[in-house]
């Protein structure tokens, strides 16, 4: 069991997980509600990621804040260090990655609460952000949760884009997924089996709990 | 009715819904917002509460702007004093019946707004359910706590949308019941947006008669009612025996004009807004149109008797509906309505020619418009 690269895709997602929030939240609630030019584009580039080859995606991160970059470039010299193979470049690609898994289910979540009620609770008098922390946040929690639980899981399970924007420096950018792939290049059948192994239940465990509050909304409306 | 209580609207846009709407509604008084659906009732209501931006107008609430787009002046709903009941009542679902009422009352200091919630609760009858959520509660419940919600934030104004509709008629005619006696204890505006004539005609002091966005009349529900301001009106409020005429003569010293339709010369009450030789549109409820008796003539039958054949004898409880066809060969149709066990007496069917009277009281006129071509739109019958 290889602890440091557990311990490092566990810090991965839970940072993951720290910025998608309130960055999901923003762009969700915008996408859901406001009617704007190009909304269907802003729509794709969320989107993107899901079909988009997780190397694709890396390469065109590597060009954009590789060392040669100009954004690398400014990074290495505010920082002294590249952003590149880095845990920062390996946090920026997995935010950018998971923006689709974090995004789309707060979105459906904000969409199923009709106009009406946060028009009522205007018209009671809440302010936006009142109305925002009582109604609009509790009734779409559970669409909340599910996109934190899917982002931290998928961001667990990360190959391609960790691989390419990260390298595979033990201690700093080798993830789990990342170690299981060098066991199985080194023959350590055991090895790889325990990680999977350990791999498989999260995953099963996160999507487990995304099905029970996507059903806790659906009875909530019904 | 401009009083300093009262409510001030003046709407006007051209797009993306045409609005060109002006009414006024004084402090404890209940004006009634009708017309079919799409006339734009809910716009005019959201425009007040400052949900929807109009192209242009003016709206005014207890001596406060809340809206003037020449003034650059548009407050927010949260800015605006306004109790709103939706149509679908928009509760909280997560909050309790309780906490949906407390919810609007962040004006009130906190020690006092779990008292208040309750007695707002109670005054709409519906103690012993604060612990409830929206999925528990019925739909007249669910109506009461929206209720009991707008009155929470003591509004300046109460809009209620539709707020009947969505329940069974028992309820319904509960909920009016509750609703006319709450306003002896409220003296805020009250504007009902329906389309149930028979509600706005029952609960409202005023009517305002909206289609397309225009208010087309504006005054007191029986007055609307008996005396549309035209035919398009007429329409809206589903009278369906609306004719075209010509005014023969006008005799003030008798208070009467005459009216020439069809082959019949019709007397009716004095008018003295048309001229001899105008065509005008006129009216009469079916309740104006009274049957002969058959078997014994009486003296009140010599006012404007009108014969025609029964074409439709429709039973509806207590009430019979009778279409009679006035004049050949195709006929005008002319709707009556009498008692059932009346018109039972008489034996009446289908095909039988019959008299009437036509109350000169009854009869209203109109300026003409195209009361012609749209009735021969909507009905075989050669127009009348």
């Amino acid at each position: 069991m290889d602890w440091p690269a557990l311990l490092l895709s566990l810090k991965l997602s839970a940072w993951t997980v720290v910025w998608l929030l309130p960055l999901g939240i923003v762009v969700a609630r915008q996408i859901a509600w406001r009617e704007f030019p190009g909304r269907a584009w802003v729509e794709a580039a969320v989107a993107l990621p899901l079909v988009l080859p997780p190397t694709v995606l890396g390469y065109y991160l590597l060009s954009v804040f590789g060392g040669a970059s100009p954004i690398g470039q400014a990074w290495q010299s505010a920082f002294g260090r590249p952003l590149a193979f880095s845990f920062e470049g390996l946090l920026l690609a997995s935010i950018l990655f998971n923006i689709p898994f974090a995004v789309q289910p707060m979105q459906r979540a904000f969409q199923a609460i009709p106009d009406e009620v946060r028009e009522a609770a205007w018209c009671s008098g809440m302010s936006h952000w009142r109305t925002f922390c009582t109604i609009e946040f509790p009734l779409a929690w559970p669409g909340i949760v599910s996109a934190l639980v899917l982002t931290f899981a998928h961001t667990m399970g990360e190959f391609g884009v960790v691989l390419m924007m990260g390298g595979n420096i033990p201690g700093e950018t080798q993830t789990i997924a990342i170690a299981i792939y060098d066991r199985v290049q080194a023959f350590d059948e055991r090895g790889a089996a325990t990680m999977s192994s350990l791999l498989l239940a999260f995953s099963l465990v996160a999507i487990g709990v995304v099905y029970m509050f996507a059903n806790r909304i659906g009875r909530r409306r019904g | 009715m401009g009083d300093q209580a009262g409510l001030q609207v003046s709407l006007h846009q051209a797009a993306p819904i045409p609005l060109a709407a002006r009414l006024v509604c004084a402090g404890g008084e209940l004006v009634a917002l009708v017309g079919p659906s799409g006339s734009g009732k809910t716009t005019i209501l959201r425009c007040i509460a400052g949900l929807t931006h109009p192209g242009e107008g003016v709206v005014s609430c207890a001596g406060e702007v809340w809206l003037d787009t020449a003034r650059g002046i548009d407050l927010a709903p949260q800015q605006r004093l306004v109790g709103i009941v939706f149509q679908h009542y928009a509760l909280f679902p997560h909050l309790s019946a309780h906490k949906n009422v407390v919810a609007a009352m962040a004006h009130v200091p906190e020690g006092e707004r779990a008292g208040r919630a309750r007695d707002l609760l109670q005054l709409v009858h519906l103690s012993g359910l604060e612990g409830r959520y929206p999925r528990q509660l019925s739909g007249g419940q669910q109506q009461r706590v929206a209720l009991a919600r707008a009155l929470a934030r003591d509004p300046a104004v109460l809009l209620l949308d539709e707020p009947f509709a969505a329940v069974d008629r028992v309820t319904r005619r509960r909920l009016q019941r509750e609703l006319a006696q709450l306003r002896t204890r409220i003296r805020v505006p009250i504007i009902l947006v329906t389309h149930d004539l028979d509600e706005a005609r029952v609960l409202a002091d005023r009517m305002v008669i909206l289609s397309r966005g225009e208010t087309l009349q504006d005054g007191p529900s029986a007055q609307v009612m008996a005396q549309p301001a035209s035919a398009q009106v007429a329409r809206l409020l589903d009278q369906n025996n609306l004719f075209e005429g010509r005014v023969l003569a006008q005799r003030p010293e008798q208070g009467k004009t005459l009216l020439a339709w069809l082959d019949y010369t019709l007397e009716v009450a004095y008018a003295p807004a048309f001229g001899v030789g105008d065509r005008v549109a006129w009216m009469i409820p079916p309740e104006c149109v009274i049957l002969h008796r058959r078997d014994r003539p009486s003296a009140g039958e010599s006012e404007n008797p009108v014969s025609g054949a029964i074409r439709e004898y429709v039973p509806l409880g207590e009430s019979t509906s009778i279409t009679l066809q006035i004049g050949a060969p195709a006929g005008v149709p002319l709707a009556m309505s009498m008692v059932t066990h009346h018109a039972r007496r008489n034996s009446l069917a289908v095909g039988d020619l019959v008299k009437v009277t036509l109350l000169a009281s009854g009869i209203h006129l109109m300026p003409h418009a195209e009361v012609v071509a749209e009735r021969a739109a909507q009905t075989p019958a050669r127009p009348g």
